[in-house]
C-alpha cells in the first residue's frame, strides 16, 4: 500500500526527523493561506501517488500568496501525467504548500527490504533528488549500504559510517544518526516495504532535511496497523482492484481483452503468459485462491465483466483440494445469472473433473470447453479474434 | 530414496483444532503420512480423529517423537509458531500459512540461525514423497513415485507441472514448495543441493517467477555445481512492473526481477527453459532422452 508525500512527511516528524514546513490544501484559497503563513514564497508540490512529478510540472516555486493561488488553480484538478502515471495521468485533488529552502547538497537515503539477506537493507548515495534505480546503473560506486541485524536494531556505528562515505561533516553526521535511527525505528513498527528519503537535504544552514519522502507498506501487516490503513486513498487505487481485494481476490487490471480466472498466483501468471503466447493479450491477474466457492466464482465474474475491454474469458482451474464439479457449477451459475455473452472458455483439471466437464456440457450454455491450458490458451485468443472479425 | 520427508517422518499439525488444520490433517493421514500429534494451546489433553493433542510443541515432541511440523495457524500467529517448532526441536517446519507480515519473518529467519531446522514457507502448498510422505495442502493423486524432483515458489502451477510430468510417465523423487513470499525459508539453492546428492532423483525442475533476484543467484550456483539436468520455467513474463502478482514476492521493483533476466540467467547455466508453461512435461521428458 502506498500513501501519499505529505502523509509520508506527518510520519516522519511523529519520528523526529526533520521536514519543511507546510500543510495540505484542496483549494486555491486554502493554498493562499498556507503560503501567507509561511511567510509569502513557497512550493507547490502535486500530491499523487506517482513519481517523476518534478520533470511533469507537478513541483512550482511561487513567490507570493497571490501567485501562489494563481498556480494553484492551474494545477488542482487538473490530470498530470509523468512517467510514472502511464499515458491516463492522476488528477490532482491536493497540493502541499512548503517553504523553500535553500540548498547546498542532495542525497538519497532508503530502507527496503533485501531479500537475499532476508533483513532490511539502508541505502545512502550521494546522488540525490533521482531515482536511485539511475544511480545503482551508472555509478554504483556512489551507493553504501549497511544490512540491519533485528536483532540489535541499526547501530550507531553502522549511521556514521554512512555519514561519512558520503562526506558530513561531524554535526551533521549525528543528525543523520538519528534521522537513520527515527527512519528505522517507524520502518519496524508500521510495517514498512520502502522508506525513502529523496533528496535529502544539506541547507546552507548546514541542517539535514527531508525534502520528498516516500512510504510504501507491508499489506500483509495492515491487519495490525489500522492506522496506516486509514491513510488509504482510494481515488488511486483502480477501484477493480480495491473491490476485488475486498472479497478477497487478488486482481490487476492489465491492457489487454482475454479476461482470465484462474486458481492460485502462480497458475494465474502462467495463464497470462500463455495467452500471449498464443497471439492474445490478457486483461488481467486474477487468482480466485484456492478454496474458491460459487459466490467467489460469480463475483469474479462480475468484476472481469465490468471491465468494458473485456472480448473472452478464460477460467482455468487446477481443482486439487477443489472440487472441479463444484467449480463447474459455480463456474454455470455464475454465467446464468451474469448472463455472459463473450466467448468463455473453460479448462478444468484436478478432482472430480469427469463430473465438471459433464456439468458444463450439459448446462445448455455454450461454453467452449479445453482439455490443457494450450489447447484453452489456443481457443479463446481464435473465438476473440473471431468475434473482432464479425464486429 | 528422496528428500526430508519419507516413510519414517513423524508429523505434528499446529493448528489442528482449526477448520483448514483438521481438513489437511485428515487428508494427509488418508495418504498414509504417519500424523503423530496436533498442537493447540489450551486444547491439550483432547484429540482429533485418534491423533492426541498438546498445549505446547515441546510436549507434543516429547511425547510422539514428532521430528516435522505443519503450520496452519492464522497468519499474525504463525511467526510464534514457527519458532515454537525449532525451539521444540522440529527438524522440519513447514509453514502453509498465506499473509504473514514481512517484518515478522525477518525476525523468524534471526531466530532461526544457528538452530538445526530447516523451514518451508510460509506461503507453499508443502511437501511431498510420492507414496510415502505427504505434508501440506497438494492433492495427493496427481503424484506418481519416480525420479524427477521439483522446487517451486508457486502452488497450483506446481500441480500442473507435477501433472504434466506425470502425464509423460515421469514420476517424482520428492515436490518441494519453498514459497511465494519475499523472507522465507529453504530457497532453490538449500533443495537443488539435496537434490544433487540424492540418489533417487535423476533430474529436477524448478519453477520461478518474478520478483527478487533468487533464480539468477541460483543460475550461479548450478552452473558450477548441479551435476543434474534441471528443467526450469519462469512465470509472469506479461506481469507489469511495480504490481504484486497475487504472491507477497512476485513483484517487478525497479526494473530488477523481471522473467526475462531470469530466463536468460538459467539458460547461461544450462537450464532447459521451457517455453510454455504448458510445456513443462514434455522440456523434461526431451532433456531425458538428449533430445536436444
Amino acid at each position: 500500500m502506498n500513501i501519499h508525500e505529505y502523509q509520508a512527511k506527518e510520519i516522519l516528524r511523529r519520528y523526529g526527523i526533520p521536514v519543511p514546513r507546510g500543510r495540505v490544501a484542496a483549494t486555491p484559497q486554502e493554498v493562499s493561506i498556507a503560503a501567507s503563513e509561511l511567510g509569502g514564497a513557497c512550493v507547490l508540490k502535486a500530491q499523487i501517488h506517482a513519481g517523476g512529478r518534478g520533470k511533469a510540472g507537478g513541483v512550482k516555486l511561487t513567490g507570493s500568496p497571490d501567485e501562489a493561488e494563481k498556480k494553484a488553480a492551474e494545477m488542482l484538478g487538473k490530470k498530470l501525467v509523468t512517467h510514472q502515471t502511464g499515458p491516463q495521468g492522476r488528477e490532482v485533488k491536493r497540493l502541499l504548500v512548503e517553504e523553500q529552502l535553500h540548498i547546498d547538497r542532495e542525497f538519497y537515503l532508503g530502507m527496503v527490504l533485501d531479500r537475499s539477506a532476508s533483513r532490511v537493507s539502508v541505502i545512502a548515495s550521494v546522488e540525490g533528488g533521482v531515482e536511485i534505480e539511475e544511480v545503482v546503473r551508472r555509478s554504483p560506486e556512489k551507493i553504501f549500504k549497511e544490512t540491519i541485524d533485528p536483532a540489535v536494531s541499526l547501530l550507531p556505528f553502522q549511521c556514521r559510517r554512512l555519514g561519512y562515505q558520503i562526506a558530513l561533516a561531524g554535526g551533521q553526521v549525528s543528525a543523520l544518526t538519528a534521522i537513520l535511527q527515527g527512519l528505522y525505528r517507524l520502518f519496524v513498527e508500521l510495517d514498512c516495504s520502502l522508506a525513502e528519503i529523496n533528496p535529502l537535504l544539506l541547507t546552507r544552514e548546514g541542517k539535514l532535511v527531508a525534502l520528498d519522502a516516500k512510504m510504501n507498506f507491508d499489506n500483509n501487516a495492515l491487519f495490525r496497523q489500522p492506522g496506516i490503513d486509514a491513510l488509504r486513498d482510494l481515488d488511486e487505487e483502480d477501484p477493480r482492484e480495491f473491490e476485488a481485494s475486498k472479497l478477497g481476490l487478488s486482481y490487476i487490471a492489465l491492457d489487454g481483452n482475454i479476461g482470465c480466472m484462474v486458481n492460485g498466483a502462480g497458475l494465474a501468471m502462467a495463464t497470462m503468459d500463455i495467452i500471449k503466447l498464443y497471439g492474445g493479450e490478457p486483461a488481467n491477474f486474477l487468482d480466485v485462491g484456492g478454496g474458491a466457492t460459487k459466490d467467489k466464482v460469480t463475483e469474479a465474474f462480475k468484476i472481469l465483466l465490468s471491465d468494458k475491454r473485456v472480448k473472452g474469458v478464460l477460467v482455468n482451474i487446477f481443482g486439487g483440494i477443489m472440487r472441479c464439479d463444484v467449480i463447474a457449477q459455480g463456474v454455470v451459475e455464475a454465467a446464468r445469472e451474469m448472463r455472459v455473452t463473450v466467448p468463455l472458455v473453460v479448462r478444468l483439471q484436478g478432482t472430480n473433473v469427469e463430473l465438471g466437464k459433464k456439468i458444463l456440457s450439459e448446462s445448455g450454455l455454450s461454453i467452449i470447453p479445453a482439455e490443457t491450458m494450450a489447447e484453452a490458451a489456443e481457443k479463446i485468443v481464435k473465438a476473440v479474434k473471431d468475434v473482432r472479425r464479425k464486429e | 530414496m528422496a528428500i526430508l520427508v519419507n516413510k519414517e517422518t513423524r508429523v505434528l499439525t499446529q493448528g489442528i483444532t482449526g477448520a483448514t488444520g483438521q481438513f489437511h490433517t485428515r487428508a494427509c493421514k488418508e495418504y498414509e503420512t504417519q500424523m503423530v500429534a496436533g498442537v493447540t494451546p489450551g486444547k491439550g489433553g483432547t484429540s482429533f480423529e485418534g491423533i492426541p493433542i498438546f498445549d505446547t510443541v515441546a510436549q507434543a515432541v516429547g511425547a510422539t517423537g514428532a521430528n516435522a511440523s505443519v503450520i496452519y495457524v492464522p497468519p499474525p500467529f504463525t511467526a510464534d509458531a514457527i519458532m515454537e517448532a525449532a525451539d521444540g526441536g522440529i527438524e522440519l517446519i513447514v509453514s502453509i500459512t498465506e499473509g504473514v507480515p514481512v517484518m515478522d519473518m525477518v525476525r523468524v529467519k534471526r531466530f532461526l540461525e544457528g538452530k538445526q531446522c530447516r523451514l518451508l514457507g510460509p506461503n507453499c502448498p508443502g511437501i511431498i514423497t510420492p507414496g510415502e510422505c505427504k505434508i501440506g495442502i497438494m492433492p495427493g493423486h496427481i503424484y506418481r513415485r519416480g525420479s524427477i524432483g521439483v522446487v517451486s515458489r508457486s502452488g497450483t502451477l506446481t500441480y500442473e507441472a507435477v501433472d504434466q510430468l506425470s502425464r509423460v510417465g515421469l514420476g517424482q523423487s520428492t515436490c518441494v514448495g519453498i514459497g511465494g513470499d519475499p523472507v522465507h525459508g529453504l530457497d532453490f539453492v538449500d533443495v537443488l543441493k539435496l537434490f544433487n546428492e540424492d540418489p533417487g532423483t535423476e533430474a529436477v525442475v524448478m519453477i520461478g517467477e518474478i520478483g527478487g533476484n533468487a533464480e539468477e543467484q541460483t543460475a550461479l550456483w548450478i552452473k558450477d555445481h548441479m551435476r543434474k539436468p534441471v528443467v526450469g520455467f519462469i512465470v509472469g513474463q506479461t506481469a507489469p512492473p511495480g504490481k504484486r502478482m497475487g504472491h507477497a514476492g512476485a513483484i517487478i521493483s525497479g526494473g530488477q526481477g523481471t522473467a526475462r533476466e531470469k530466463i536468460d540467467a538459467l539458460k547461461k547455466a544450462g537450464v532447459r527453459v521451457a517455453s510454455s508453461p504448458a510445456l513443462i512435461g514434455q522440456t523434461m521428458k526431451e532433456s531425458l532422452s538428449g533430445n536436444f
